[in-house]
């Protein structure tokens, strides 16, 4: 098998690297290179190792053994800022932004332009300015501070940031996840235009039509170990999918069973919200998933908000299985039945240093508990069934939660939720930097929950999960839902369509069909 | 261009509505003073509300960090204490010596005269600069909570302070406290500049107080260019979010040190004025206590963020002056001197309601915990 790992004109060689994280290994003997020009991307599941592999080459963490060679020259990196100065520079997938520091702050953190040795804010912004307009983001104004933005205006500005380094070798971790389609395609134009500049660029993303459309050369990760390296369209799909988990996978979504009229568990009308939610009506029944597409922010997640209790000044009616319902917190909602897997699980979905236990059972503490005391053995029992049912990978239940992988993690926000027995359960883009084994397995859980009789609302900047998920998908549009696919009419030429408020005159059937 | 005014109102909103109210408040002062707008009160409110306004500048540097220094009153008194022996001005000098475990130390004789003072002064301020970075390396390489280090190194200060300090006492130079702490003209006329403060150009400025042409070179000259040196943009950004700032490469360790050094410099910068005020060291372990406390509500009246990363020392200068009017009023309306700490903090209540009031304003309930 040609191996392109040994090739003479690698820019960055990685030679028996190991790295162990208290007794557990998370890389073994890895021995990997890439080149000048080329988009590299690394694939694999998470817990594979990519992570290590990146903090390593970005000098996060230091590796246990083997040596690492960049132009020619070995190197060792200390800390991030050593990785930078050798013009290695990394987007990680957790943001590195100051959230309270403005934009151009942010993108010029390390190293600001100064006059008289203090920071010149006058340059400091143009300079924000023009790497904003190199990757097309000029709406982004440099004064505003990154908390008061979105977070796919974030990641532009997490890009930008890194742009400024002036990179040798630029690494994306995941860095397009939070992004809108119209920005991914500037992203990918700047990644063209970089490669072409003679910059080395490792990929990491979990989109596999990403990795096809941009990618060179890919390399598989497996259990901590390099599994195979080899250059674009010598693979298919379905290998590299074998390559990464190791087993086969028989179907990606499970199959959509046909009903007819189901009883309503959710109904909303002209429910309005502050400008941003127009009067929407949407009616999901039993068993029904109803996926929420378009383009990122037409309201989608405010939606889901409303529902949840978490916005004021809320208008219109929601009726949930036939009471008229108007919650005003997220604990009155959950009375009622209603389950928000939110958006950003490591701030609002978990508690992230306490225990994988104590996460599970903080939403449904009520159905454990007699009078003000928790019962330890109705406890016990209930995490063991909840981490039992949706096969969490855990090490002991005591360990905070912190510790576990990113999709292990989605799965406890879940697991928590489905504690409280939920009629209707809302999901806000709930696969967002997960591997593919624990989205197949969150698919296959859904449907389960759905075939249960529980309602579900499923918002999804992935087009593909909404088209091969849902019975019906309700396209939003600045705030109102502009149409609802069901059935053939539901393909990605339509959604697209739909989402840029387009009128698609005649049902395109060459637009795949995916079951 | 006018939204990028709106932007930065927007966020200095605290510091904004800390200048508002200080106005406002002062202004309604001066009306009901009898001698109000003259020089006279001027001065005498400039006295009052320096020493706190630099425990709050003080203040301000650890808490962007996201960390609170409870020593900035002890270091105060600890550097007023110092100050008591090394600013006497005698003419010949005054003897150190020092009596500790029995044994009876001479330190020799400290120099005297103008160059003596500039001496005692640059000492006084290291001395506290000092104390500050003692505090940083504690926190940073003993890797101990803030809140907990300075507990304990603020113990620590006291106890150097009553060990000089006993009982209070000591003496500064006569012509010090009167150049200080009393207006421009009269600092011209000590110090012999401008014919004794009687030139012509110099009359129109001749009426402003001492302080606060003090406070503002101390905010211009210090505050300023630290605000906008990389180190300074490090503490805000360590403040704001620790993990990404090291992931950003930002020296992290030495911005916690640095602001720690600041705070210790300011809190010196009070504890001097303090005893060149008082003209005297006194190891006041209530009044350290009390000035720490007001430092931080100071700082929150002031717009800065308890949770690090946003805020200024200027708007903390001013969160000190809201605190400070607040008890001048009790001397022009006679009220109960017992009654004045309940009165302080029912008004200290509602000024830092005030700030709070954006939250009713929050449609998604959820940016209220970000």
């Amino acid at each position: 098998m040609p191996d392109a790992t040994l090739s003479q004109s690698a820019f960055l060689t990685l030679s028996g690297i190991s790295k162990r994280y208290a007794g557990v290994r998370a890389l073994e003997g890895v021995d990997f290179a890439c080149e000048r020009g080329k988009i590299h991307a690394v694939l694999g599941e998470n817990g594979a190792g990519k992570s290590t592999l990146i903090k390593i080459i970005a000098g996060v963490v230091q590796p246990d053994t083997g040596t690492m060679r960049l132009g020619g020259h070995d190197v060792t990196f200390a800390t991030p800022s050593a990785a930078n100065a050798a013009g290695v520079v990394c987007i990680f997938q957790e943001l590195s932004l100051m959230p309270d520091l403005s934009v151009a702050d942010n993108i010029s953190i390390a190293s600001p332009p100064r006059r008289f040795g203090l920071i010149d804010a006058r340059a400091q912004r143009r300079r924000a300015e023009e790497l904003l307009a190199e990757i097309g983001c000029e709406d982004v104004n440099p004064l505003m501070r990154v908390r008061d933005l979105p977070l796919s205006r974030r990641q532009v500005v997490e890009i930008a940031k890194a742009l400024g380094k002036k990179p040798q070798l630029l690494i994306l971790d995941e860095a397009t996840s939070a992004l809108t389609s119209a920005d991914v395609e500037k992203v990918y134009a700047m990644l063209a235009r970089l490669k072409a500049e003679g910059v080395a660029i490792l990929y990491i993303s979990h989109r596999m039509h990403e990795v096809e459309a941009l990618a060179d050369r890919a390399s598989v990760f497996r259990n901590g170990r390099h599994i195979e390296t080899f250059d674009q369209g010598r693979r298919s799909t379905a290998d590299i999918v074998q390559l990464m988990i190791g087993r086969d996978i028989a179907t990606q979504y499970p199959p959509k069973p046909a009903r007819g009229s189901t009883k309503p568990v959710l109904t909303i009308e002209n429910l309005s919200w502050d400008k941003r939610l127009d009067r929407i009506s949407l009616r999901v029944g039993a068993g029904e998933i109803i996926g929420l597409g378009g383009l990122d922010g037409q309201g989608q997640k405010s939606l889901l908000l409303a529902l949840f209790g978490v916005l004021r000044g809320v208008s219109g009616q929601i009726t949930v299985e036939g009471r008229g319902v108007r919650p005003g917190s997220p604990a009155a909602a959950k009375s009622v039945g209603i389950a928000l897997v939110p958006e950003d699980r490591k701030t609002e979905g978990l508690m992230l240093p306490m225990s994988i236990s104590d996460n599970l059972v903080i939403a449904s503490l009520d159905a454990i508990s007699t009078g003000p005391l928790v019962d330890r053995a109705r406890e016990t029992d209930a995490i063991k069934r909840a981490i039992a049912r949706l096969q969490i990978k855990i090490g002991a239940p005591g360990d905070a939660v912190a510790t576990l992988s990113g999709g292990n993690q989605q799965k406890v926000v879940l697991a928590k939720w489905l504690m409280t027995d939920p009629k209707l359960i809302l999901l806000n883009d709930p696969t967002r930097g997960i591997d593919v084994g624990t989205k197949q397995e969150l698919y296959r859980l859904m449907r389960e929950l759905a075939d249960q009789g529980a309602a579900i609302l499923f918002y999804s900047t992935d087009y593909d999960e909404l088209i091969g998920c849902c019975d019906r998908v309700a396209i939003m549009y600045d705030g109102r839902i502009v149409r609802e696919l069901e059935g053939d009419e539901l393909t990605e030429t339509n959604i697209i369509a739909s989402a840029l408020n387009i009128d698609a005159a005649t049902p395109d059937t060459s637009g795949a069909v995916h079951a | 261009m006018l939204d990028d005014v709106a932007i930065r109102i927007r966020q200095n909103i605290g510091i904004v509505t800390a200048v508002l109210l200080f106005s406002i408040l002062y202004l309604l002062y001066n009306l009901a003073h009898p001698k109000g707008f003259s020089s006279a009160v001027l001065v005498q409110n400039g006295d009052e509300i320096f020493a706190l306004a630099m425990l709050a500048m003080a203040q301000t540097v650890p808490v962007l960090a996201s960390g609170l220094d409870l020593s900035v009153g002890a270091v105060m008194t600890m550097v007023g204490c110092f100050a008591s022996y090394l600013l006497t001005g005698a003419a010949g000098g005054s003897p150190l010596h020092l009596e500790i475990f029995g044994l009876h130390l001479g330190l020799g004789i400290f120099p005297g005269g103008v160059s003596g003072i500039l001496l005692g002064i640059v000492i006084c301020l290291a001395t506290g600069a000092l104390a500050g970075f003692v505090n940083g390396c504690v926190v940073v390489y003993g890797r101990i909570q803030p809140i907990i280090a300075t507990l304990a190194t603020g113990a620590v200060y006291i106890g150097i302070a009553l060990f000089l300090r006993p009982t209070p006492g000591g003496k500064i130079d006569e012509d010090l406290n009167w150049a200080l702490t009393n207006s421009l003209g009269d600092f011209a006329a000590t110090v012999h500049i401008f014919d004794d403060g009687g030139a012509g150009w110099f009359a129109p400025v001749a009426w402003i107080p001492v302080p606060f042409v003090l406070l503002v070179l101390i905010a211009l000259l210090v505050w300023v260019p630290f605000r906008r040196s990389v180190l300074g943009r490090a503490v805000y950004a360590v403040g704001s979010a620790e993990g990404a700032a090291y992931m950003s490469g930002l020296p992290i360790e030495r911005a916690k040190i640095a602001a720690f050094t600041l705070a210790g410099f300011f809190a010196g910068c009070g504890g001097l004025f303090l005893a060149i005020q008082t003209s005297s060291g006194n190891a006041d372990i209530p009044q350290a206590g009390a000035y720490t406390l007001n430092s931080i509500a100071s700082v929150v009246i002031g717009g800065t963020s308890l949770l690090g990363g946003t805020g200024s020392a200027i708007g903390s200068i001013f969160g000190a002056m809201v605190l400070r009017v607040i008890s001048f009023f009790f001397r022009i309306f006679d009220i109960a001197p017992l009654l004045q700490p309940l009165f302080e903090g029912l008004i200290l209540l509602a000024a830092v309601s005030i700030g709070a009031l954006g939250v009713l304003r929050v449609k998604n309930t959820l940016e209220l915990f970000r």
